[in-house]
């Protein structure tokens, strides 16, 4: 058999890496953040970012003495409230080029996306049983087709390129006469990479089916226009652009063409009947500032995070060779850099920096050891899909934050490396790929 | 009555020093930045309209900075790894 031998050398490396990482899992349970000196820095813009203080401060007076239902027409509590969550959904509307009757307020992302996913499938189910997404998708997106398989839909995961971005000429192949609808997120948000959008929505458009997008990680970051970019309906959320958690909402196109929704939830009717529950007045207004803010800040806080995510890129790849940039070079979001460190654990790498707080991918799946989904969809080798990590960089990051974390990263990337027999058949020149592992 | 430049500067000096009073470092850093960057972009406009125009939301600004730092003051919360090694934080 063609198999190169493991010396005896580097298998007692191999036990000794692997103890060593036990060791280090277990001195993390029973210290905590306990011998940490200060809280870590937050390098997870992805998975939430901090309220800005100009939005708690318009909340305040919601939260306190305006406390009226803005759904109550007899007395000035309920208008007050009214008139605030108008204005709100006035800001959200502008940010994205809606029309504000445009505009549902909804609980987060989650459920914008499975209130469009399922509400156009039930709605239009029975004459179109089939919609297409990607591999590539958030989880609740995934999880709300699967529920609709279940129901005797069809749906299309259409794979991915290396880049993570999707090929239109296999999503115009994939369109069937029955394709009720097409959900493709703006921005991924384990590696950052923006859709072409546009051109889906044009396709979209031509072929006669309802395009949603989950522009959670896309909205109050690029650019998002809902008339230009041809999008019927889209997922918000207020907690990714420095609003409030518990809040986001769905964009259901009114005209040209007209979208219906078969609710999922039954009540008292508000929000144009397709969300029944009363509108969290605070929230609302927390968000609706979020927008207004990110509207005007949109090139200035952009630009921040290019420099941002440039300089954190630039330090680990000058020093340390064998770095990989998951996803797109150019169609981007900066405030992403997923980089896959070879010869690294990235569980291992996460715990070494525990002084910063990191994710290797999803927050949702951060628990399970298995490798990213998304990498894997990229086309990304197995080793490397375990061995990357995310770095979310939001307004409030700043360059000293960065630079504290890619001298961190450099140093225990090296540490980490030099532990591994597999870095060191590397550096022999060997190839890894080669080696036939056999079992004795 | 149009705005001076003593009254801009004076303006520019109070939104920097309620900056500083944030505890919590990233808020404190954001508002420095924010403020310094929005001076200097503003730097050669002359149109006295204009000019009061941004004068009143700077002071609209101020009051919300001033309150918020307040807030931050308010609650206990441990101090950042980066705040802990020195002097990362004295810009």
């Amino acid at each position: 058999m063609a198999c190169r031998n493991v010396t005896v050398h580097n298998l007692s490396k191999v036990v000794r890496y692997f103890s060593q990482k036990t060791a280090e899992q277990e001195s993390k349970f029973v210290s905590k953040m306990g011998f940490l000196k200060g809280k870590p820095l937050y390098l997870d813009a992805q998975a939430t970012t901090p309220l800005d203080p100009r939005v708690l401060d318009a909340m305040m007076p919601y939260l306190t003495y305006s406390y009226g239902n803005p759904h109550s027409r007899t007395h000035m509590y309920g208008w007050e409230s009214e008139e605030a969550v108008e204005t709100a959904r006035q800001h959200i509307s502008d940010l994205i080029g809606a029309n504000s009757k445009e505009i549902i307020f909804t609980s987060g992302a989650t459920e914008s996306n499975n209130m469009a996913i399922k509400g156009i499938a039930r709605f239009y189910g029975s004459k179109k049983r089939h919609i297409i997404t990607t591999q590539t998708e958030h989880k609740c997106v995934l999880d709300s087709c699967r529920a609709l398989t279940g129901e005797g839909f069809e749906i299309t995961y259409l794979p991915v390129k290396s880049t993570g971005v999707i090929s239109l000429d296999e999503l115009n192949s994939a369109i069937r006469p029955d394709t009720a609808l097409i959900s493709i997120m703006a921005v991924n948000n384990e590696i950052g990479v923006i859709q072409p959008i546009k051109e889906i929505g044009e396709l979209c458009k031509s072929k006669n089916v309802f395009f949603h997008t989950d522009a959670a990680q896309a909205v109050g970051k690029i650019n998002i226009n809902v008339n230009e970019q041809n999008i019927d309906l889209m997922s918000i959320s207020g907690h990714k652009l420095y609003g409030p958690k518990g809040i986001g909402a769905l964009f259901v196109r009114r005209r040209r063409p007209k979208v219906f929704l078969e609710p999922i939830q039954s009540g008292g009717g508000q929000e144009r009947n397709l969300r029944s529950g009363t509108v969290p007045t605070p929230l609302v207004v927390g968000f609706g500032e979020a927008c207004r803010i990110a509207k005007n800040e949109m090139a200035y806080d952009h630009a921040w995070m290019t420099k941002l995510s440039n300089l954190l890129f630039e330090k680990i790849t000058k020093a340390l060779p064998k770095v990989v940039r998951n996803g797109d070079d150019v169609h981007t979001y900066p405030g992403c850099l997923n980089l896959s460190f070879a010869f690294v654990e990235g569980e291992s790498l996460l715990m070494a920096l525990k002084d910063i707080a990191l994710s290797s991918g999803s927050a949702c799946t951060s628990a399970s050891l298995e490798p990213s989904y998304v990498l894997r969809a990229i086309g990304a080798d197995e080793d490397l899909a375990h061995s990357s990590i995310r770095f979310g960089f939001g307004r409030f990051t700043t360059e000293d934050e960065v630079e504290y974390t890619a001298e961190k990263c450099i140093k225990h990337v090296e540490r980490l490396r030099e532990m591994s027999p597999l870095w060191e058949m590397h550096q022999d020149g060997i190839d890894i790929k080669s080696i036939k592992w056999s079992q004795h | 009555m149009a705005a001076t430049r003593a009254d801009v500067l004076k303006m520019y000096k109070n939104m920097l020093r309620e900056s500083s009073k944030f505890s919590f470092y990233n808020y404190r850093m954001y508002a420095l930045r924010r403020v310094r960057d929005s001076f200097r972009e503003h730097k050669s406009m002359s149109d006295p309209l204009e000019i009061q125009r941004n004068m009143n939301e700077a002071h609209r600004l101020l009051n919300i900075i001033k309150r918020q730092a307040i807030v931050g003051e308010l609650y206990k919360f441990e101090k950042l790894v980066i705040e802990m090694q020195g002097d990362n934080n004295k810009h």
